[in-house]
């Protein structure tokens, strides 16, 4: 039971706690509306003969996933976290990613990393076998992870003041793009195998990342991939999107990568105060 | 399949706001959804008669009002109607646009009892 906003278990697990089935059931087609409401007769309805009045509402469906994500951008800057949402189709290359990362800043920054899948802990032991403290948030039938869960496994994982904080999100460039968790970047990992032309297809997604890392790069004498016709559908989606060139596998292009987190989190800094 | 997830979403507002407005009863519900929200109104359909199963909302109607996507281009400075959020000014041809509405997801009205 979460003391902050008095939640229960839904269908998410923060590892090792107990997954419970909703049972959403579709009955398509058979609605019983005994009365014609249909496109706007609501509104002229004949009074007197019903209860039915209207109700304003106006109100963002994500505004609840937002306010989470606002307390967790508070928390975040309270504590000097640069907290980093990497976003990708399944099988970029994000979990390698992360593992060569640690290899080369952990002498230098404290991390700690929030796994999302929707089963299995496969991502995190292989984080913990880094010596990297991670926890694993399995979605079960999820497609993204939320500003919810995110604060709930930061209050488990606790990680350390002026860290960086990893969430690897479920392998999915549609929905992630919409639930902001309260990170100070989307960085949106895109691997050679996959087609330059990713980021037409999944717009919202490039639209929202601060940074798109072009993975396998070592792979590119075996592809026909059009690396400037990629980079150039990023920018029409998203002008301000900076283009990261890197193989994690030979290293290649992992410097400039290390140099991005180190800057951005000279400005998560900037203002922090203890 | 987000569109569950925005669907219990809208449950959860709607369960809220009964307390506040005192309602029984949901008949029909009014969603504003743009076109590059990334929510796709027939996915919308379908989960949201999977969601509302409570007393308060089964059997509840869904209204999905469509916004179409606008845009300023920053090169001509026309205002625009687009489709996607890659699509060039249809005025000159230019990117990139700067886009004014479109992005909406937001329960609008409800009618209750």
């Amino acid at each position: 039971m979460c003391t902050v906003c008095g939640c229960s278990e839904g269908e998410t697990t923060i590892e090792h706690s107990h997954a419970h089935e909703h049972g959403h059931e579709h009955h398509h087609g058979d609605h019983e509306h005994t009365h014609d409401y249909g496109q706007g007769a609501a509104h002229a309805h004949a009074p007197g003969l019903s209860q039915a009045r209207m109700v304003q509402i106006e109100q963002d469906i994500l505004g609840k996933n937002n306010q989470y994500a606002a307390a967790n951008r508070g928390y975040f800057s309270e504590q000097g976290l640069l907290t980093l949402n990497l976003v990708s189709s399944p099988g970029s290359g994000k979990t390698s990613l992360l593992t060569e990362t640690i290899g080369l800043l952990k002498d230098q920054l404290e991390m700690a990393v929030i796994e999302g899948d929707q089963q299995t802990t496969h991502d995190a032991d292989r984080i913990r076998a880094t010596g990297v403290k991670a926890l694993q948030i399995n979605t079960g039938k999820g497609c993204h992870l939320d500003a919810h869960q995110i604060g709930h496994a930061v209050e488990n994982l606790k990680p350390e003041a002026k860290s960086i904080l990893f969430i690897e999100n479920v392998g999915n460039l549609v929905c992630p793009a919409s639930f902001d968790l309260g990170e100070a970047h989307k960085v949106a990992i895109l691997s050679v195998t996959e087609g330059e032309d990713k980021p037409l297809k999944y717009p919202d997604m490039f639209h929202a990342a601060d940074l798109m890392i072009l993975n396998k790069i070592d792979l590119l004498p075996y592809l026909d991939f059009d690396l400037e016709q990629c980079i150039q559908y990023a920018k029409q989606v998203n002008p301000r999107i900076k283009i990261i060139q890197l193989s994690a596998k030979t290293g290649e292009g992992m410097e400039s990568w290390i140099q991005w987190i180190k800057a951005s989190q000279a400005v998560q800094l900037i203002d922090y105060v203890k | 399949m987000h569109e569950m997830s925005l669907c219990e979403s809208i449950l959860e507002i709607i369960e809220h706001q009964s307390q506040q407005q005192q309602y029984q009863k949901v008949k029909t519900v009014w969603l504003e959804i743009g076109s590059l929200s990334s929510v796709e109104p027939e996915a919308m359909l379908f989960c949201f008669d999977a969601v509302m199963q409570s007393p308060l909302v089964k059997g509840a109607k869904l209204e999905i009002i469509h916004i179409q996507g606008e845009a300023r281009c920053l090169q001509c400075n026309k205002n625009v109607a687009i489709e996607q959020r890659y699509d060039a000014c249809p005025v000159c041809g230019n990117f990139p646009l700067q886009i004014s509405a479109g992005e909406e997801m937001r329960i609008k009205e409800l009618e209750v009892e």
